[in-house]
């Protein structure tokens, strides 16, 4: 079957090195994401997978097969682009039926093919027009349409959303979590949109400056992030982080306090506290409640701006050391800006990273 | 910001002025001119008045029959053959003050050919001025495919990421700079009849069993040897024009090409060449209107001859109109030029036009 193997996988251009080592196993019919900072490499690990870039060191496995040095149509891989990358010149049938065309099938398969790709994208009526007489929306099915037409064990995506406006990109991304489950293959996503990664990943792999950050699932890396770039790079708002000092340690947990902050014991997740060293204290806007003023607050500050979603309420708070911190509520609370504010949290959802 | 001299209408007209004057001075001016003056009888210099004639040029100029003749024969019915071949009357017995052929008067034998017993001439008014037009069509029908496929070859050859592949586009341009005058002389020595490059070339390879040909003094090669030269020289330049077609093609679509398989030619079939579309229109016409203003080669190389073997419209309008004086002859010949130009041009973007 399709399980995908990156082995020490390096790309250079020149002096510049873009992929420094990678190590991932996908496995048969899961869905990937990799998820990183623009020009962290996403791009180019897809575009080495998929045969389009050479492989500078490493090896590349796909079902078993190294492929390293396959040209891209052997790979057995199909790519939906950023820029949907439909021809011009055809019509959506014919955008629909270019690899059966290549393959040199005949009209009826192409046909019966074609019929059912347009049926499980629900564009049958779309089939007879021009590219230019489509929205984005349409044109990235007309691009998935010609992916899935030929049956391919490996789906590569690249940033298929990131053209969509926001609604539309909300329905697609449900369309392609749907059609993963339909049609069962490899699929491997790229984007930089977070929600993206962790709405639909099974496996969302982060990575930065060319070098993989932490691989696991989407809730795994949420809970448990393996450094401050995963902590910080996952989660929306992003996660806040605490310059604090510890002022004793046992074991996995430390007691940590800094000029805002009430001494606090909370768990250490990464590197090893040491009584009077410096560490970040991690926590995430939704673990942050207000607390009353008779009750003793654990942060002390003062609000400088908020914003209601609807759904939440986010507010930024001046901490008394002049940090900011974002705070996001549940409650429909109304703060006055320039308010001081407690806020509450619960220790063991922190993440201190001492090192 | 606009500055004031850039929102000013009477400035615009002010700077497109002076060449606005040039263009109609010398090709709006003389376009009307050519047409009013191909109806007279105006001569280049002549204390004689100017006359109106109507179409008299048009008719000097594309006056033609068909005269079928039977063979000669004797009294008693019976065709004569001299050395073996049946005799025909002569033509001048027609055209030369026959009362019973009027219409043939004045004309000569172009081609003619044998059917059955009888023999058919073609007869025409201006036989060399159909030999320009019979050997402009050989041209521009040569020219047009090989001249734009060449360069769509080297277009696609030199598209490519390689190193040095600038030397190679500059050295495809170079011809394309230097004046044709120039290039029609240096190719002069190259077809040279008895040391010229070409036949020392061909000499050399062949062990000197290919002859020596005078290509530019034999009537069966010099319309040959113009047309290479011809492509040769402006390759270049449709060359480049194909490149930036070729370069208007989003690479990801190669790319999405490659994913889904195809070979070079279907990638050229499926993705380049309809990409190219609107170029290749432009490249066709260009030539075309090009080839149909062929003179500086042949003005150069070989005046017309030899016995009028690369006679070409333009060449005829000059010759006609500065050469021999025959101002309203010349004009007639431009006209009917443009006449087919623009025929051609319609025909070409009515066959190209997009389809829905
Ligand atoms: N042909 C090239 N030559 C040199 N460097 C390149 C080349 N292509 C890409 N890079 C570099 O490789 C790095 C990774 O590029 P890549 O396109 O993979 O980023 P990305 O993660 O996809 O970013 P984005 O989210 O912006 O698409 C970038 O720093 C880029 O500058
Ligand atoms: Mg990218």
């Amino acid at each position: 079957m399709a399980a995908i193997t990156l082995t020490g996988l390096k790309k250079s251009y020149g002096n510049a090195h873009v992929i420094k080592g990678v190590d991932i196993a996908i496995e048969d019919g899961e869905f990937c994401v990799f998820v990183g900072p623009s020009g962290c490499g996403k791009s180019t690990l897809l575009r080495m997978i998929a045969g389009l870039e050479d492989i500078t060191d490493g090896t590349l496995d796909i079902g078993g097969r190294v492929v390293n040095d396959l040209p891209p149509k052997d790979r057995g891989v199909a790519m939906v682009f950023q820029s949907y990358a439909i021809f011009p010149h055809m019509t959506v049938r014919e955008n629909v039926a270019f690899g059966l065309t290549i393959a040199g099938d005949d009209k009826a398969t192409k046909d019966a093919k074609v019929a059912e790709a347009a049926r499980i994208l629900q564009m049958e009526h779309l089939l007879d027009r021009r590219p230019s007489q489509l929205s984005g929306g349409q044109r990235q099915r007309v691009a998935i349409g010609r992916a899935i037409v030929r049956k391919p064990q490996v789906f590569l995506f690249d940033e298929p959303l990131s053209n969509l406006d926001a609604a539309l990109r909300m329905d697609m991304r449900m369309e392609i979590g749907k059609l993963h489950k339909a049609l069962g293959a490899t699929m491997v996503y790229v984007t930089h949109d977070q929600v993206e990664a962790m709405t639909l990943a099974d496996k969302i792999v982060v990575l930065k400056d060319g070098l993989v950050q932490q691989i696991g699932s989407p809730m795994d890396l949420y809970h448990n992030p393996a450094n401050e770039f995963v902590a910080g790079f996952l989660g929306a708002p992003s996660m806040n982080f605490l310059e604090v000092e510890v002022v004793s340690a046992n074991g996995d947990k430390a007691v940590v306090r800094n000029a805002a902050l009430d001494p606090v014991e909370v768990p250490v997740r990464v590197g090893s506290a040491q009584p009077g060293q410096r560490a970040r204290l991690g926590i995430r806007p939704q673990y942050l409640a207000p607390t009353p003023d008779t009750e003793p607050g654990q942060l002390h500050g003062t609000v400088m701006l908020t914003e209601r979603l609807g759904s939440e309420t986010v507010v930024e708070v001046q901490l008394r050391d002049k940090t900011p911190l974002i705070a996001a509520l549940t409650r429909d609370a109304v703060f006055a800006l320039g308010t001081p504010v407690n806020l509450g949290f619960d220790p063991a959802m922190t993440h201190l990273f001492a090192d | 910001m606009a500055s004031k001299f850039q929102r000013s209408n009477r400035t615009g007209w002010l700077m497109a002025g002076p060449a606005g004057l040039l263009i109609a001075g010398f090709v709006i001016l003389p376009f009307f001119f050519a047409f009013a003056l191909s109806f007279t009888n105006q001569r280049l210099i002549s204390p004689n008045p100017t006359e109106f004639t109507g179409l008299a040029n048009y008719r000097q100029l594309l006056g033609m029959a068909v005269l079928t003749v039977d063979p000669v024969v004797d009294a008693a019915g019976a065709v004569v053959l001299k050395d073996g071949v049946p005799e025909y009357p002569a033509i001048r017995s027609f055209t030369r003050n026959n009362p019973d052929y009027p219409h043939l008067q004045g004309m000569r034998e172009w081609t003619s050919f044998t059917w059955g017993d009888s023999r058919t001439y073609i007869l025409a008014r201006d036989v060399v001025f159909l030999t320009a037009i019979v050997n402009t069509f050989i041209f521009v029908i040569v020219v047009a495919p090989v001249q734009a496929g060449l360069a769509l070859g080297l277009a696609l050859l030199i598209n490519q990421r390689l190193r040095g592949i600038n030397l190679f586009r500059a050295i495809y341009f170079m011809p394309v700079v230097v004046s044709i005058v120039v290039v029609s002389l240096l190719w002069r020595f190259i077809y040279d009849g008895n040391s010229g490059l070409l036949n020392n070339l061909l000499g050399a390879i062949s062990f000197g069993a290919i002859p020596q040909i005078d290509w530019l003094g034999n009537p069966s090669t010099a319309l040959g040897a113009i047309i290479a030269m011809s492509i040769w020289q402006a390759v270049g330049f449709h060359m480049v024009i194909w490149l930036s077609g070729l370069q208007t093609i989003s690479p990801t679509l190669y790319e999405a090409g490659a994913i889904e398989g195809a070979s070079k030619w279907q990638t050229f079939r499926y993705i380049t060449w309809p990409g190219l579309r609107n170029t290749a229109v432009l490249v066709l016409i260009v030539i075309t209107m090009q080839a149909f203003a062929l003179f500086a080669q042949i003005d150069v190389m070989t005046s017309g001859g030899p016995l009028d073997s690369t006679q070409t419209i333009v060449f005829q309008a000059i010759e006609r109109g500065y050469g021999k004086q025959d101002i309203s002859g010349g004009s007639a010949i431009s006209v009917i030029l443009f006449v087919i130009v623009l025929t051609i041009s319609l025909i070409q973007r009515w066959l190209t036009r997009e389809r829905t």
